[in-house]
């Protein structure tokens, strides 16, 4: 069983009804090629880091599913490329780690991550932090990240370098 | 090249040397470096955008490379910019 994820961005000039239609579909689509939707996460409307067909905004979603082969990729990506209303897409195939990875993150436990480790922090789990749970092979790795778990998050990194150090948040 | 022994300076030759550097993936264990999230790859990459290399960002070869993938992943679908200025 592959996990694949599929994430797409969606023209934000259409309807909001249109919108969903768009993103229902491709579901559909996937469920039709025998695929089980482990989660889908409408990320909304965000901004683009560039122009693309001259829009400067998208809705994007991610569908991450797991299907017994590789086989509706091509059908899938396809069809998005047909399609006018999706401007970007992306499909690949997640290793067990990135299963993981989503897992952790649905259930909460990683949190926001702050631009500088090591300091005084009151979030949970950052992102720097609980990856560990795949891996027990290390628990001095483990202790180590709980201890530092605490610290992961506002402020100033001594980890960071030169070049990065100066970020304002 | 002279072993590190042979060598001696007339100061003090562990200044500057203050920060040892590690690869932050292997010290605490993360195995994924997720791509949609443009806030943390920010770190990794300098004010126009481009990717810092290994020897400021002190990453291991795997794990600079799957960065890189993934930073690459997060420019593909606009959550990060090819090309920029000012970006932090």
């Amino acid at each position: 069983m592959r996990n694949y994820e599929v994430t797409f961005i969606v023209d934000p000039v259409l309807s909001g009804d249109e919108i969903k239609a768009t993103a229902q579909t491709y579901v559909d689509q996937l469920t039709s090629h025998g695929a089980t939707i482990v989660h889908k996460d409408e990320m909304g409307l965000r901004q683009l880091a560039y122009p693309i067909n001259k829009r400067t905004s998208g809705v994007y979603y991610c569908i991450e599913v797991q299907v017994p082969n590789g086989e509706f990729v091509e059908k899938i990506e396809l069809a998005m490329r047909r399609d006018d209303r999706v401007m970007r897409f992306l499909c690949f195939n997640l290793n067990k780690y990135g299963v993981k990875y989503n897992e952790d993150k649905r259930a909460g436990k990683i949190g926001k991550r702050k631009p500088k480790s090591e300091a005084e922090g009151d979030s949970k789990s950052p992102k720097g932090v609980t990856k560990t749970l795949g891996k027990p092979k290390k628990s001095v790795v483990k202790n180590e990240a709980i201890k530092v778990q605490a610290k992961i998050s506002e402020s100033k990194s001594t980890i960071a370098p030169v070049a990065v150090a100066d970020e304002e948040e | 090249m002279a072993s590190r022994d042979d060598i001696k300076f007339l100061s003090n030759p562990k200044i500057g040397n203050q920060r040892k550097k590690y690869c932050r993936f292997k010290k605490y264990g993360i195995k994924y470096i997720d791509y949609k999230d443009p806030d943390f790859l920010m770190q990794f990459v300098n004010e126009q955008g481009k990717i810092l290399p290994r020897r400021i960002t002190g990453n291991s070869l795997k794990y600079q490379r799957k960065m890189a993938s993934a930073i690459k992943r997060a420019r593909h679908l606009a959550m990060l910019p090819y090309v920029t200025d000012l970006l932090k």
